[in-house]
């Protein structure tokens, strides 16, 4: 098992390398870093100031090589002394430096914003499962009916709508128009902070309700055609209890293989959730950093979001080989 | 561009043909002759073609220009001709009032109301599917073909080619796709054609792990084994063979992205890097509602029209795909 967890491990470091390149690509290479200056001093600034800005961020390297014949070229420096090494080592190591706009430390900030996030995520992650689940359930036993179909159809409908909209209906007529939640603020101070997160929590489960059941009915089906049904069936199990106790641990082995993905990137919140009720969370932190061109802000949340995605690859491959011993003869 | 107007013209025809005839060689061939009679018996399927057919229709009424010109100087689009009665009215106005937000007097009833400048929510909504369908169906122009010829190729040939296909999908996966998505177009800067580019990179994953497992399992099958005994290529192989074979899958998961991609353009206008402004989009309209309904008295036609044709398409769409997703494979739904 450890041996397996370590070789999944080792394929990553690839993976790792090549986002680290593409963020890199994508916030050095195609944004010039004066350019990059420019964005966040005063406008008119002298290109002396441009010139103390990059110095005190260490921006004054040449792009990819310290070689003669480029720009910011350093004598007596080795030649891995430019700006694609030091972001390389940086995101390693995970020093992701400060932000551009607040000079604030990248980490402090994340560390800040991961408990808001995780208080909205996290409660909504596990409600969603439970009713998706029942839901599911619920279509499973009432399949090839008119109650099936409708309930399909109303999944469907709850998929289709924009969060955005869910956001600004329950936002508007639950927030100002009964006034039965805030509709905007956070706070940490426990009755308070449910207050605060009920509304947020909500849209989170109606918006993901949809998609969720759906695809959990077709596990459950997928489970209800099995062969070892209908020899329960047959030895005059009930259908209830056939599809409670059978298909339902069945089932539940693929989801939860399927929706422990999920788990790690829950910290990071949801974009356009957050920034809509005033959660002070890693979500609106990004969309803060992308609407003032932070960039520092903005790959570091990059990165971090595809090495938690990574580690929820691996969780679900652990699960896999913790279901089926098959895996771990690989 | 000074092309002149009727290139455009000739370009929808073009499209709107191949598209048709496309459809009509599907529908004609023997090959699909059972799914097509279980087809059209589902209702629901029959239904949100239709809707999904009207959205088309008032895409392409928007594209075709006419030679007439309107007050900027912009030739009018057949959709604007069909409105040119309407008039245009300086402020907010509510559906079928008499005077708008100021009490000042209309010149004209408004079936949906009037937005901030004036403009006819109607007709911007009915603009907006313009702006949705053409980041939808070019989003697909690039995406499909990447994605059906990565996935294919990785399923039919395995070993290094697989590796190394499986390892750039991983990590273009691995990168948040919100993220990926903000940063490109923060850097490539805003419009169609750049948000079509990121849609494009960003969203052929999901067809391209498909088609590679679903290769891999027709490629071990009996025909394939057969047509490589006789001495086929591997490119007849995959183009006589394999395509066809999967083709319903492709059209399946263009028809479910098409709304995905439809419902990120709208997330993305809301954080700001979506199509410019002026652009007539759900996206900017739903986006406007946010304000709007806090003023008194509040703005709600403006999100309601925009929301509600946004959920149409969405819900036609997706119940479309459901529906041949049954018609070819009746055991998964």
């Amino acid at each position: 098992m450890l041996n397996y967890v370590i070789r999944r491990l080792f394929y990553m470091v690839p993976i790792i390398f090549c986002v680290m390149v593409i963020t890199f690509f994508l916030f050095f290479g195609l944004v010039n870093v004066e350019t990059m200056a420019r964005t966040q001093l005063p406008p008119r600034a002298s290109q002396a100031a441009i010139e103390n800005w990059l110095h005190q961020r260490h921006y004054d390297k040449p792009l990819y090589l310290n070689m003669p014949g480029v720009q910011r070229y350093q004598a007596g420096q080795p030649f891995y002394d430019s700006l694609f090494f030091a972001n390389i080592y940086d995101l390693a190591t995970f020093n992701f430096g400060d932000s551009l706009a607040t000079n604030r430390h990248i980490v402090t900030m994340f560390k800040e914003g991961a408990i808001p996030s995780l208080l909205v995520t996290a409660p909504a992650f596990f409600l969603s499962l439970v009713l998706a689940v029942s839901f599911s359930l619920f279509l499973v036993y009432v399949r090839a009916s008119k109650l099936d179909a409708v309930g399909t159809i109303f999944c469907v409908m709850l998929m289709s709508i924009p969060v955005i909209v869910y956001v600004i209906i329950c936002q508007w007529v639950l927030g100002n128009l009964l006034r039965y939640f805030p509709a905007y603020g956070f706070s940490l101070h426990g009755f308070d902070a449910a207050r605060f997160l009920a509304l947020p929590i909500a849209v989170l489960i109606l918006n993901e309700l949809g998609s969720d059941t759906r695809l959990y009915r077709a596990i459950f089906l997928e489970e209800v055609r099995a062969d070892y049904v209908r020899t329960a069936s047959a030895k005059g199990l009930s259908p209830q209890v056939a599809l409670f106790k059978h298909v339902l641990k069945n089932g539940m082995i693929n989801i939860i293989t399927l929706t422990v993905a999920a788990l790690p990137t829950l910290i990071l919140g949801t974009l356009v959730l957050e920034d809509f009720f005033g959660i002070p969370g890693l979500g609106s932190l990004s969309l803060t950093s992308i609407r003032t061109t932070d960039y520092t802000v903005v790959r570091a949340v990059t990165y971090a979001g595809s090495l938690l995605y990574l580690l929820g690859l691996l969780l679900t491959d652990i699960c896999y080989a913790l279901v089926d011993p098959r895996i771990k003869l690989k | 561009m000074n092309l002149p107007y009727w290139i455009q013209d000739l370009l929808v025809a073009l499209a709107l043909g191949v598209a048709f005839l496309l459809l009509w060689l599907a529908g004609k061939s023997d090959r699909y002759e059972r799914q097509r009679r279980r087809f059209l018996r589902d209702k629901v399927g029959l239904v949100s073609l239709f809707v999904v057919t009207l959205f088309l229709a008032i895409c392409a009424a928007d594209l075709l220009l006419l030679p007439q010109y309107n007050n900027d100087g912009f030739h009018l689009s057949l959709l604007d001709w069909c409105f040119q009665k309407v008039p245009q009215e300086t402020s907010y106005s509510a559906p079928l009032a008499w005077v708008d937000a100021k009490g000042a007097p209309l010149n004209g009833r408004h079936l949906l109301g009037t937005d901030a400048l004036g403009s006819d929510v109607l007709l911007e909504t009915l603009k907006a599917c313009r702006t949705a369908l053409l980041i939808g169906s070019l989003t697909s122009l690039i995406y499909i073909p990447i994605g059906v010829l990565l996935g294919i190729i990785a399923g039919y040939f395995r070993g290094w080619v697989d590796d190394l296909i499986q390892f750039v999908y991983s990590t273009v996966a691995s990168i948040p796709v919100i993220l990926l998505l903000v940063s490109i177009l923060v850097v490539i800067g805003k419009g169609i054609p750049q948000i079509t580019l990121a849609l494009g990179l960003t969203s052929w994953i999901g067809l391209c792990r498909l088609l590679r497992g679903e290769s891999m399992r027709q490629a071990g099958r009996q025909y394939c084994e057969a047509a490589r005994a006789l001495g086929q290529g591997s490119w007849k192989i995959i183009t006589r063979h394999l395509l066809p074979n999967m083709m319903h899958l492709v059209v399946i998961n263009f028809v479910l992205g098409f709304s995905g991609i439809v419902l990120t353009e709208s997330i993305l206008s809301y954080i700001g890097v979506g199509v410019p402004i002026g652009t007539a989009s759900w996206g900017i309209m739903i986006d406007s509602a946010r304000t709007e309904l806090n003023r008194e008295p509040s703005v709600w036609w403006n999100l309601a029209a925009a929301s509600s044709a946004l959920f149409l398409l969405v819900l036609a769409l997706n119940l479309l795909g459901d529906a041949l997703r049954k018609a070819f494979d009746p055991k998964a739904a």
